[in-house]
């Protein structure tokens, strides 16, 4: 159960506005999420979150511990121990930290930690880039913890805080990872407006452990389990993701209420007679809204489906949203080689596989490593769809944007 | 010390009997030792071992205190979390008990290999809390294979002994040594045959200020091919032969000699430790007798090393 707060609309007197990067805006975030425990590493182009953090540590403005470990593998550890004796938890990373807490988001999410991560989406090595893309974060997508991309620095901010209620919801109990477009929203400055602390906390409560670690009633977590227990905990994990559309349903209610917002697991934009259907995320999302704009303008019919969630996959929402369109046309930056797609397009082809008449679905690996995706490419991907409409098929996938 | 030795015996038991672990496995012995010597409440940190798997084979637990695995590298991590939580939510009205002893608690794997990195930065960091290693020489939950906590001339499944190798030829991580240079308040060698020993310095270990670091010996009777009624006596032996000689180091500079080690006028030949386990068979063939010996002379320069380290009282 999700603790039922009475959430009021925030006057405007009482609203801060600042000109903040996505690091920046996340920092604040958790600053007001009164973090009982942050424990992180750095990593680019995640590290201003903890350096803002810590500067509200040296200046007392949080109640937090921070612990500065020496590893991403150690910084979700921590993260565990302090989730399990009751505490309220978070981290960051990016990129190669991500792959070397690996091991361990899999411990978060079957030990039910609600932990918030906040990921600044990055490329993972060789060559070693610092860039842009989803190739982490896509790779931690069958670990067990919900996954949300946001598309600007408001958005960053207001789902860090809606994350922590989402994860803490007793009918969840899983890990949340909100993700943001490393460089191009992680150091990009956008107008943030802030709620005040009090607001914040009242929202979130105080977090209510079910089964903390607790010397007045000891137990035992994270035991062995064989072949006779095994699978009923990974039952009851599934379960636990599936109550995450209305948990976040409420949580997003009651968000609205207080601050006007609401992001949905998606966001359909020009989506309603749209022939061709764009369908991406983060901050490829506001591109390609734009190109929508454009091409309609040109009489095109043309409209987007900006996914937030991808963890729990929206699979009922996104299959009648896409089942009127002629042509679905997925931009992904990432490559899961050797696979007969990507991780998005695999995603959405198997959502709409049952119905009996399906739209195309033509995938574009773009970005990669933070190549550039300006609206021309998009545009590119909009005219090949537009060809294999034509011919009748589409390959499984191709690249954009990419010196061939 | 405050608290009389008389007093912590009567302290209860912390593991229940019905575990899985092994016949003659001293691990549980270790533990409860551990748990006479605890002053209240605790909470433990176990990485992934023998102990571990054998004590908590779900639905059944052998645990009576609160306890917690999350990895095999990382116990000392997870340590660090529930400490600061804990600290943390009690300044904010939100724990009720007003200390609790936070211990971690590794095998030798665990701890000189993949665990090192996490144990060396909580030491670092100073998180209050005890660590303990378990050292059977070996990854023996995985099936006996070499560990840096290996001695030399250990036959285990990754260092076999045969006509070209005399089993682990390396010498073995000084792990005490290399904590205590953390600069940490505490560290001290244990065996379980010395237990007045033990208690008293794990109950150090939890009184000092910062981090402390416990090293136990644990004989393995199924990796060591020895008796399982032997294994009191082998934790005896490891210390009067000196392959795992009793002392402590306070503030990474001060090295005590342990009463049972500064008792021994000299050490026994180290034949007398190995003889008993079959790991070692192959050292007492014509091929490797040279190997053996090389073994004793670092088990002695190591002992004068020691010696010359420890304070004069």
């Amino acid at each position: 159960m999700s603790k039922v707060t009475s959430a009021k609309r925030v006057p405007a007197e009482q609203i801060t506005i600042e000109g903040l990067t996505g690091d920046a805006a996340i920092a604040h975030a958790l600053k007001q999420c009164d973090l009982d425990v942050l424990a992180a590493y750095p990593i680019t182009p995640q590290t201003i979150i903890v350096e803002d953090f810590q500067k509200f540590v040296a200046n007392g403005e949080v109640d937090t511990r921070v612990i500065p470990v020496e590893s991403e593998h150690s910084a979700m550890s921590a993260c565990i121990g302090a989730s399990a004796v009751g505490g309220r938890v978070g981290t960051a990373t990016a990129s190669a930290g991500l792959a070397l807490m690996w091991e361990i988001l899999y411990c978060a999410a079957s030990m039910r930690m609600p932990i918030v991560l906040n990921v600044a989406n990055r490329a993972l090595s060789a060559p070693i880039n610092i860039h842009n893309d989803w190739s982490d974060s896509y790779g931690a997508r069958d670990s067990g913890f919900i996954q949300i991309y946001t598309q600007s620095c408001q958005e960053a901010y207001d789902t860090t805080i809606m994350a922590f209620k989402l994860a803490e919801d007793h009918d969840v109990l899983l890990p949340a990872m909100v993700c943001i477009d490393g460089f191009i929203l992680s150091h990009n400055v956008e107008r943030v407006e802030m709620l005040p602390t009090e607001a914040v906390h009242d929202f979130l409560g105080t977090r209510e452990p079910v089964l903390p670690l607790n010397p007045d009633d000891p137990i035992t977590m994270g035991p062995l389990a064989l072949t006779d227990y095994y699978f009923e905990f990974k039952e009851q994990q599934d379960e636990a993701m599936k109550n995450v559309p209305k948990a976040f349903k409420k949580v997003e209610e009651e968000f609205e209420k207080m601050t006007g917002r609401s992001y949905g697991m998606y966001e359909e934009y020009k989506t309603e007679d749209a022939e061709i259907i764009i369908l991406t995320h983060s901050t490829t999302g506001g591109t390609a809204k734009a190109v929508a704009d454009t091409l309609r303008e040109k009489g095109e019919k043309v409209g987007v489906l900006r996914l937030r969630m991808f963890r729990p996959f929206p699979t009922e929402e996104i299959r009648e949203i896409l089942a009127g369109a002629k042509a679905v046309a997925v931009f992904e930056k990432c490559r899961s080689f050797g696979a007969a797609s990507n991780p998005l397009a695999l995603e959405v082809r198997t959502a709409l596989y049952d119905l009996d008449e399906r739209p195309m679905v033509a995938d574009f690996v773009v970005g990669l490593g933070g190549r550039d995706v300006p609206p021309t490419t998009i545009v590119d991907g909009i005219r090949k769809t537009e060809e294999y409409l034509e011919k009748g098929e589409a390959p499984l996938y191709e690249t954009l944007g990419v010196r061939k | 010390m405050a608290t009389k030795l008389k007093d912590m015996l009567e302290t209860d038991e912390i593991l229940s009997s019905g575990h899985r672990m092994c016949a003659g496995c001293a691990a549980p012995v270790i533990v409860r030792l551990m748990g006479q010597a605890l002053r209240g409440p605790t909470i433990v940190c176990e990485a992934t071992g023998c102990l571990e798997v054998a004590t908590t084979i779900y639905p059944y637990t052998a645990w009576k205190i609160p306890w917690i695995h999350v990895a095999f590298e990382n116990a000392s991590a997870v340590a660090s979390g529930a400490f600061e939580a804990i600290e943390v939510m009690r300044e904010k009205g939100r724990y009720k008990d007003e200390h609790v002893d936070v211990v971690a608690i590794g095998g030798d794997g665990g701890t000189f290999d993949i665990g090192f990195g996490s144990l060396s930065g909580a030491l670092e960091r100073d998180h209050d809390f005890v660590y303990m290693v378990y050292d059977n020489g070996a990854y023996q939950n995985t099936g006996i294979q070499r560990s840096g906590g290996t001695f030399p001339g250990q036959e285990t499944t990754t260092s076999w002994a045969g006509s070209e190798l005399p089993g682990k030829t390396q010498r073995k991580k000084p792990i005490t040594e290399i904590v205590a240079a953390h600069k940490i308040p505490y560290a001290a060698t244990v065996s379980p045959y010395y237990w007045r020993d033990f208690i008293k310095k794990f109950r150090k270990a939890l009184e000092v200020d910062g981090p402390a670091f416990i090293h136990a010996i644990s004989p393995c009777p199924r990796g060591w091919r020895s008796e399982s009624s032997k294994s009191i006596e082998l934790s005896k032996l490891a210390v009067e032969t000196g392959m795992h000689p009793l002392y402590e180091i306070v503030n990474g500079e001060e090295y005590n000699l342990s009463t049972p080690s500064k008792r021994l006028k000299e050490l026994k030949p180290i034949e007398e430790y190995m003889k008993p386990q079959g790991q070692f068979k192959h050292l007492f063939t014509d091929r490797w007798e040279d190997f053996r010996e090389q073994i004793q002379e670092w088990v002695n320069e190591d002992w004068e090393l020691l010696k010359k380290k420890c304070t004069e009282e």
